[in-house]
Order: C-alpha cells, then structure tokens, then sequence
C-alpha cells in the first residue's frame, strides 16, 4: 500500500534529522581528529589570546618597507628576500649602494667565492630592484655634516 | 654558550617560565629547537653594548661606535667596534682548547694548551690601537662594496698574553720563514664547513714585533667572545682583520699567506693612484700594512652649543699605524688657519695618543672643529678624501664636529 502524503512527510522529517545529525558526528569526529594530531594535551582549552606566542607575519609589509627585512616594497621584493638574505643580513644589501654592473660583479664574486646559487632569470629581477631602489648617491670628496643634533653644552 | 646549553636541557615548563607564557603547541616543537623567543639576538645584550653602539650588520655582527663614545683614553668592551666576517664559534672550552703552530717554515709543529701558552711564556700588556681598513668607508665616492662604516672601526684597548715571536722561537722556524697566516674558530656564514670566513696574516717583520701578542686578556679580564674568547692575534696599527679571532692555529708559511681574504682585492689597495670608479685588476692591488695617520674628536659631541665668550675644551685621539703622531692641530676656519693641540706620548709603541685644546671663537656663528694629526715621517691627515680605491679602504679624511656659538 502506497504511504499517505502526510506519512511520507513524516518519514521525510525523519531522513532530514538523521542527516543532520550525522553532519553533526562527522563535524565533531574532524574536530577531535584535528585536536588528536594538532594539540593532543587539549592546550586550547587553557590559551586565552594573551597566552598565544605571537606570530611574526614574514610578508608583513608597512608604509611600504617590508617588516622583516626592512626593504624596500616594489616589485622584485620577495625574490631579494628569498635569495639575499639566506647568508647575510639585509642590512648589508641596503647600506650598500651599486649600480647594474658592480650588482652583477658582486653576484659573480658571490657566486664563486661565498656559496651563492645559479640565480637564473631572477639575477635581473634582483639587480633592476637593487638599482632602483638603492642607487649611488653622489657624495663628492667630502659631504656636509648632516644629521646634526644640535645641544646646549653645560659649563 | 652556557646559557645556550642550559636551554637546550630545559623542559617545556622553564622554556615558558624563560619566555614568561606558554608556549601553544610546545610539545610539537623538536628537541633541540630553540623558540625564536630564546634565540637570543639582541647584540646590546648578548655583547653587553652601550646603548649608542650603531649596528650595521647583524649577519654576520659588524657594529660600530660613535666618535663621542669612543673618548675613554682606554675603550671598553661596551664601546669597541666588532668586526665579524662568519659566525662566532659556538661552546668554546677554555680547558681544552689548543694553539698548533705548523706551516712549511717550522722545524717541528707544536700544539699548546691554553694554560700551557699562559705558563711557559711570558706574559705582556700592552695598549693597541685596532681600527678596522674599512673605517670610513662609507665617505667613498663612488661608493665602495662591504659594510658602510663611518669613523667608529677604531679601539685601543688593553691586551695581556705571550710574544707570538717567544712562541715561533721555542717551536723554532725555519731561514725561508716569510708570512704567518692565522686559522680560527668562527664558521663560514653559508654553513660550508670547508670555507673559513677568514684566514689572514702578516709578514715576518710584523710577527716578530715586541707588541704582537696572542692574546687572552682583554682590559684585564678574559677576551670577550665577540672579540676572539679564548685566544686572539694582536698585531696593532694594521688592519684589525689581521688580529684573528678565536684562533686555533698559526702557520708559518714560505710565501705570502694565501688563507680567505688575503687574496684578490680583500684588504688590497692599488699599488697606483687611481681614478674613482676605476676598474682594477687583482695583480695590480698590493696588501694593506701599517694603517695611516687618522684622530678623532671625542669631546664634544658634534652639535655642540656654546655661549659667546666660553672657551671650549675639545679632546681626543690620534694613531698613525706602525709610526708615532708627531703633531696635532685644530681648524675652526676650514683649514686656512691651523692650530697645535697638546698631545701626550703613547703609553707603549701601537697605542693611540690623547690630545687636547681649547677654543676660543672670535664671533658667534656656525663652526667646524676639524683635527688633523701629522706622523713621525710627516704625513699628515688630508682634509678631503684621500685617493679612492675600489673597495673602500684607508680613509684617513680630518674628522670634524659642528658646534654653534651663541
């Protein structure tokens, strides 16, 4: 005998509560599996945000320095980030000053004395960014005195 | 280094009492992974600086002074430039550390124990004057490869050990003895454990002088290991590069030492004054020895403002590399008048020379006080840069201050 409309709703509601309670289980089961390999002693249960150890973003950049490096933002960045600053420090890229031909020599020297890699298609990246953005600055044979900070001598 | 180990012992619980929180996720870290938090990196700290010290570069350590720090007759450690090219060696043990002296020109190789240096020989205290060959390099124009120093590369200060000639002589050298070349303890920076970030030297004459010392005291206490704990080379007046840090071994060669950064243009100037920019090769580059004549106002500090009428009082220091300041002057007028400043003796031979003045100004207004020392073969100090050269060297340019009379 076919079920009357109003049993066949009923058994619908019923497939639908069994749907939604086992979406329910599996939800719960991903949880406790996650917890299982991520933080098995259930450490989430005591960390209040002022417990977290905070987390340095490594692409942070702001007013247009990157954070990490202290480079300058423009394109060719993170290709001088990921193959200048492996050995040595940024700070030793930005206090020095070349133009495309003493870039490449430096390269070159890196390359057959310090360990430096084949940089490929990125070797140009590198040297355009460098150029533009730490070029030469003409000092002449001997600069003003800049950067003064002026103050009252005691005595 | 002790602390490093403590470290790598501790439990999860003093990592987060060290870090003063809990480390999320501690029990996933490895072993011997130290948390970021510890890995302890700030210089001022780790090398107990003075708070003005001006970092360079932190990969490897190049930190410098600044010209009013340095006004100590004898530098600190807190204000002493450090020069580093790899990475300072890691869980150094005083008690089992070893000097070899080896080489083509020594009758027998012979390896001392630290205690055995300290005993056998006697012991010499001397002041030496250590100034990096890039100090003021960043004046060049065009300017010059490496780490932009500006007048602060430059130390005297105090350093106790054994002649390195007492030692050379007990383990005996031979007639063809022409270089000594030092090995150390400090790792290449890429981490190739076959490079050495720097293995430099001097000639015989230089290694045999009175003054040149491997030493294990620095200002009485034992070398700070930014500054080569346990053992290192001094040879005062030459560039600092050829005082080697950490050193484990010297060798006797019979011919120009030919260890990392003697070579090619590292520590070379042109043998002919060239133009700036100008491209040199290798085999026109000659090895820097005795630095030139250079001085530093120490007192004021530039910016100075004064009342009319007070006199100031400026002092400082002069060096001269292997020779002797013989004289010292001051201008206020850009050099077209020159007036002598009273300098003392030094102390020993290799140590820098304190000097003193005191101004009057005729009229208020802007002034420079530019210093200019002469040496004991009448080399003075050039008021411009002196002669460029491609990597930056030797810039022995007056040092001036600016101070204002109101």
């Amino acid at each position: 005998m076919e079920p009357s409309s109003s049993e066949y709703k009923k058994l619908l509601k019923k497939a639908e509560r069994l749907a939604y309670l086992a979406a329910i289980c599996l939800f719960i089961s991903i949880g406790l599996l996650y917890l299982r390999v991520y933080d098995p002693n259930l450490n989430f249960l005591n960390a209040s945000n002022k417990d977290l150890v905070e987390i340095v973003d490594e692409d942070l950049i702001v007013d247009g320095i990157h954070i990490r490096t202290g480079f300058v933002e423009d394109d060719g960045l993170m290709t001088v980030v990921n193959n200048c600053t492996t050995c040595h420090s940024s700070k030793l890229v930005i206090q020095n000053r070349m133009n495309t031909d003493r870039w490449n020599a430096t390269i070159k020297w890196m390359q057959q004395t310090q360990n430096l890699w084949e940089l490929g298609p990125n070797q140009k990246i590198i040297v355009d960014y460098l150029v533009k953005n730490y070029p030469p600055i003409k000092k002449g044979r001997r600069a003003s005195l800049t950067n003064l900070n002026w103050y009252e001598l005691k005595e | 280094m002790e602390r490093r180990k403590f470290i790598k012992k501790a439990s999860l619980t003093s990592l987060a009492a060290l870090i003063g929180t809990e480390i999320v996720f501690g029990s996933n870290m490895l072993k011997d992974y130290k948390p970021l938090a510890l890995q302890e990196n700030d210089p001022f700290k780790l090398f107990n600086l003075d708070n003005e010290m001006v970092i360079l570069n932190d990969k490897p350590w190049n930190i410098e002074a600044k010209a009013h720090l340095l006004n100590d007759n004898i530098t600190p450690n807190s204000k002493m430039f450090i020069r580093n090219n790899g990475v300072i060696p890691e869980d150094i043990n005083e008690k089992t550390w070893t000097l070899t002296i080896d080489g083509e020109s020594v009758k027998n190789k012979k390896t001392y124990t630290l205690n055995e240096l300290k005993s056998k020989f006697k012991q010499h205290t001397y002041q030496l004057t250590l100034e990096c060959g890039g100090n003021g390099r960043s004046e060049f124009d065009p300017p010059a490869k490496g780490n932009q120093w500006t007048v602060g590369a430059v130390s005297c200060a105090t350093w106790t050990g054994v002649r390195l000639k007492d030692v050379l002589e007990d383990v005996g050298i031979k007639n063809d003895a022409v270089y000594i070349g030092y090995n150390a303890a400090d790792t290449h920076l890429s981490g190739d454990a076959t490079k050495e970030p720097i293995s430099r030297g001097a000639p015989m004459r230089k290694a045999l002088e009175d003054e040149t010392l491997i030493a294990f005291k620095m200002n009485g206490k034992k070398i700070p290991i930014s500054h080569g704990f346990p053992l290192r080379l001094v040879a005062g007046g030459w560039p600092a590069s050829v005082s080697g840090k950490w050193i484990n071994r010297i060798s006797v060669r019979n011919k120009e030492h030919d260890g990392t950064k003697m070579t090619g243009t590292a520590y070379r100037v042109p043998k002919n004054p060239v133009s700036p920019g100008e491209k040199v090769k290798d085999e026109d580059m000659k090895i820097i020895e005795s630095m030139p004549v250079k001085s530093l106002i120490t007192s004021p500090q530039s910016g100075a403002i004064i009342k009319k009428g007070a006199a100031l009082k400026i002092n400082g220091h002069a060096w001269a590399g292997d020779l002797q300041v013989s004289k010292m002057e001051y201008s206020i007028d850009f050099g077209s008048t020159w007036t002598q400043c009273e300098i003392n003796k030094p102390v020993n031979r290799l140590a820098w020379q304190h000097f003193n003045a005191t101004i009057n100004f005729p009229k208020v207004g802007y002034y420079e006080i530019w210093a200019r020392a002469t040496d004991s073969n009448n080399m003075a100090q050039p008021m411009l840069l002196p002669g460029w050269n491609p990597k930056g060297y030797l810039n022995n340019a007056c040092h001036r201050i600016a101070v204002k009379v109101k």
